[in-house]
């Protein structure tokens, strides 16, 4: 028999490679950096029409305001990275918000109310991680179950809002450090540490780059030896954890636990991860990608009150950037496909 | 070599699938410093014992033991720690990473603020320099060349600090000199004392690199081999259980001559795509196979996609059988009897979750439209027709498609647009990564429908292949059609390389 003659030459892809590689590093970041222009422009567009849009009160109440969701964005980033979703997150906020305010009525120390918070948001991280990992059940399915049994708890633990009085909860919202019109208070501190450690999760443990992994191609970081089971039940803790620290800055928020509060937040979570750049199939996204999100989100939320104009257009406005978003990644994606 | 130290000995490994016994009683002996190549056709178990010994799959019963230890594998971490590393012939590296930490996830550098990056992406370069791959860690995974990706996966095996190296199909996916590049790595471990399995359907490189050879045939052990002991038609012989030289009674059924006269079945004319293939001339006529030569990225590829309408042609015209059509869509093309089998047969081929009659199935419904059954009995009829006509085993329709080795998997393949009575068949690289007995079995069946009057495009890599079946060869370059001729007796693949090579520095 002739020698096989295969004829596939791939040596030429290195000549060009130097040059694409420049290209890729910017790729992933590309999302990120438009999401970032958006803000700015919607800002200058803010300041333009309205006069006196961007004022430091207003700069800084975006922080403030928007800690809960800042906070997650920052778990949800987790784990869309890994190329799941996590719908309980809303409820889960709204249900550890509810049993502190229940267990704070009933004289339970506010030292041991916080972390049992944690806690109730990590057992429910816990639970839908493993419905995925171990059942195989679909992250929407698993997170869904999830989100209907926290909204559940909320009404077994009261159907009337229980007021708050608690001053270290209260404390939380109401103490300003200020500098002229800056100002911060501890909650949009909290927001700012949970986005810093996640970040820095992210990019520099095992961990945070497992996430990645698997988000890239999971069939392949398992065959890599990875920790592929611990890690994707982890992302789904992390983020329970997440809405936890959120249930407390939004009771701190609104002085009050509700059972109804945080209908739908777990879609603006996602909106705004998406929006900051975080590819949904998993893989490609920054933490600091989805703090800028939560801020697009915050400007436009400003921008309606600004305006007098009905809540309606906060909700289109919303659905108008997302789609846009979505039809960028998808560009972004198939140019990287091409190459 | 056997006088070295065993690493790896497996005994009496069986492992069953439903309705599939993929290994019956393997033995396996891995000794260290030697390059030991694991043989046999598709479906003769090489994937799963190799699935078996990195820890994939579990086994129904029978002994593992590395380095005198016995050990069970619940999952491949558990072989990384035992000393094994792998490397897939479907490289499963993360192409969303950076080269560095796809050499290094999971054995990253710590530092004091968690991975020191900087140490991580030198530690990577150094073990990436021992295998002489010079490339920037930091950069993409995704913007690197198949043969490069290949040397990082095998870098990361070294980071693991492996005894046992498997190597499973590296080559199928590299040229000449990166083949070389691969060797000269693997004869640098084995001097370190690595135990090496290697597995590829290239029989001139097993010859070139191996010490010892297994062959297994339908999940059984043939025997073990020196490289010596064992010619090559014997070694086929012991891989297809039958003593004939396949290929070669197929040889040059080429030269049947094409009845030129009269409407083609299909005539393109200035047919093309920017960016994907310049405007081309083509013309298909009854019983005809026309091959393409070229490199990858040559526009073979590129070319029959538009013809196809899988994309869309920017201009040119297309006649089937004399009459204008446009087939921007594959069901047009469908619709105008048309067929296209697309090198990429798991993505755009198989379903691995239906069994293999649905798959044969599938194209016939898709056909008829979603309103009008195929009958249980018409659908029997085909599938047992193409089971026994192609070969497809394990012979029974209603086993997994994903349970199937490559080369079974691409005969359903075929036989799902065999079914559908196509007049122009357009195949894309059919023989790919599969062994000479299935690509015996599917040149011959190629072959034979041709005689009886089916148009066909035949693409292939292999130029021996596009020689052997093709009545007229197409070369292509650089996007374009660069020669067309009716291949005959004294043309060989050097003219057809020295065709491609010509110009080809500008």
């Amino acid at each position: 028999m002739r020698n096989t003659n295969t004829m596939d030459a791939t040596s030429t892809g290195a000549i060009k490679s130097g040059m694409r590689r420049k290209m890729k590093a910017r790729l992933s970041w590309i999302p990120v950096l438009a999401a970032l222009a958006i803000l700015i422009l919607m800002l200058i567009a803010g300041q333009v029409h309205f006069g006196s849009f961007v004022t430091p009160a207003m700069l800084s109440s975006l922080l403030v305001d928007n800690a809960y969701l800042v906070v997650l964005a920052a778990g949800m980033t987790f784990v869309i990275l890994t190329g799941g979703i996590d719908l309980s997150v809303g409820s889960v906020m709204a249900f550890t918000g509810m049993l502190s305010a229940k267990l704070l009525s009933v004289g339970v120390p506010v030292a041991l109310v916080i972390p049992l918070m944690l806690i109730a948001g990590a057992l429910f991280g816990t639970m839908i991680g493993v419905l995925i990992h171990f059942f195989d059940v679909q992250p929407f399915i698993a997170s869904l179950a999830g989100m209907f049994l926290a909204r559940g708890l909320c009404f077994v633990v009261s159907l009337e809002a229980i007021q708050v009085k608690d001053p270290f909860v209260l404390g939380l919202e109401s103490a300003r450090l200020g500098y002229g019109d800056w100002y911060i208070t501890p909650t949009g501190i909290i927001a700012l540490i949970v986005i810093a450690i996640a970040a820095w999760v992210l990019a520099y443990t095992r961990f945070g780059r497992t996430v990645y992994a698997i988000g890239g191609n999971e069939q392949s970081a398992r065959l890599m030896g990875l920790a592929v089971a611990r890690s994707k039940i982890l992302v789904y803790v992390v983020s329970g954890v997440c809405a936890g620290i959120a249930g407390l800055i939004f009771t701190s928020y609104t002085a009050a636990g509700y059972s109804l509060n945080g209908i739908g937040t777990e879609l603006d979570t996602i909106a705004a991860v998406v929006i900051g750049g975080t590819l949904l199939t998993g893989g490609s996204g920054y933490m600091v990608g989805s703090l800028i999100g939560v801020f697009v989100y915050g400007v436009i939320k400003t921008a309606i009150t600004y305006l007098g104009a009905d809540a309606s257009w906060e909700r289109i406005s919303i659905g108008i950037l997302l789609l846009a978003f979505v039809v960028v990644q998808r560009f972004i994606v198939a140019r990287a496909n091409r190459n | 070599m056997s006088e070295n130290a065993v690493v790896v000995e497996m005994r009496d490994i069986s492992i069953e699938f439903p309705g599939v016994k993929a290994l019956d009683d393997v033995d396996f002996t891995l000794r260290s410093g030697e390059i030991h190549s694991l043989l046999g056709e598709n479906g003769a178990g090489k994937a799963t014992l190799i699935k078996a010994l990195t820890g994939v799959y579990s086994i129904d019963s029978g002994t593992i033991r590395v380095s005198g230890t016995e050990r069970t594998f619940a999952g491949t971490a558990d072989a990384q720690t035992a000393g094994i590393a792998t490397v897939y012939q479907e490289i499963n590296l993360c192409t969303n990473l950076t080269v560095g930490e796809n050499v290094m996830l999971g054995h990253e550098v710590p530092g004091r603020f968690g991975i020191n990056w900087r140490a991580t992406h030198a530690k990577a370069t150094t073990y990436l320099r021992q295998l002489g791959v010079d490339v920037d860690p930091r950069s993409q995974l995704a913007s690197h060349s198949l043969a490069i990706q290949q040397l990082i996966a095998i870098s990361r095996a070294m980071v693991v600090d492996c005894r046992v190296l498997v190597l499973d199909e590296p080559t199928s996916s590299l040229d000449r000199s990166e083949v070389e590049q691969l060797f000269a790595v693997m004869r640098r471990l084995r001097s370190r004392n690595v135990a090496i399995l290697f597995v590829s359907h290239f029989l001139d490189q097993v010859y070139e690199i191996s010490d010892q050879m297994t062959v297994l045939r339908n999940g059984k052990l043939v025997g073990e081999y020196q490289v010596g002991e064992l010619s090559r038609s014997e070694l086929i012989s012991k891989m297809l259980g039958r003593e004939l030289d396949e290929l070669e009674s197929i040889a040059r059924n080429a030269s049947r001559t094409i009845d030129r006269t009269g409407n083609p079945i299909l005539k393109v004319t200035g047919l093309g795509r920017k960016g994907g293939i310049e405007p081309t001339d083509l013309d298909v006529y009854d019983g005809e196979i026309v091959g393409f030569a070229g490199l990858l990225g040559s526009g073979r590829t590129e070319l029959v996609r538009v013809i196809y309408g899988a994309d869309r042609s920017d201009h040119g015209a297309i006649e089937v059988r004399g009459k204008s059509v446009r087939l921007s869509t594959p069901r047009h093309s469908s619709d105008h009897k048309i067929a296209f089998s697309s090198e990429d047969r798991r993505a755009e081929g198989i379903i691995g979750d239906l069994t293999v009659a649905e798959n044969i199935v599938l194209g016939i419904q898709a056909k008829r439209g979603w309103l009008r059954r195929v009958s249980k009995a018409q659908s029997d009829e085909v599938v047992a027709h193409y089971i026994e006509s192609l070969d497809i085993r394990p012979a029974s329709p209603h086993i997994l498609m994903s349970n199937l080795s490559g080369g079974n998997q691409q005969k359903v393949l075929l036989a799902r647009w065999l079914a559908t009575t196509p007049q122009l068949l357009i195949l894309d690289e059919p023989t790919r990564g599969i062994d000479i007995g299935a690509k015996a079995e599917i040149q011959r069946e190629i072959a034979k429908l041709a005689a009886a009057g089916l148009g066909v495009i035949f693409i292939s890599s292999e130029l021996d292949e596009v020689l052997r079946l093709s009545q007229r060869v197409v070369v292509l370059r650089d996007r374009r059609k660069i020669a067309e001729f009716d291949n005959h007796e004294n043309f060989d693949i050097d003219d057809i390389v020295a065709l491609i090579a010509k110009e080809g520095a500008a």
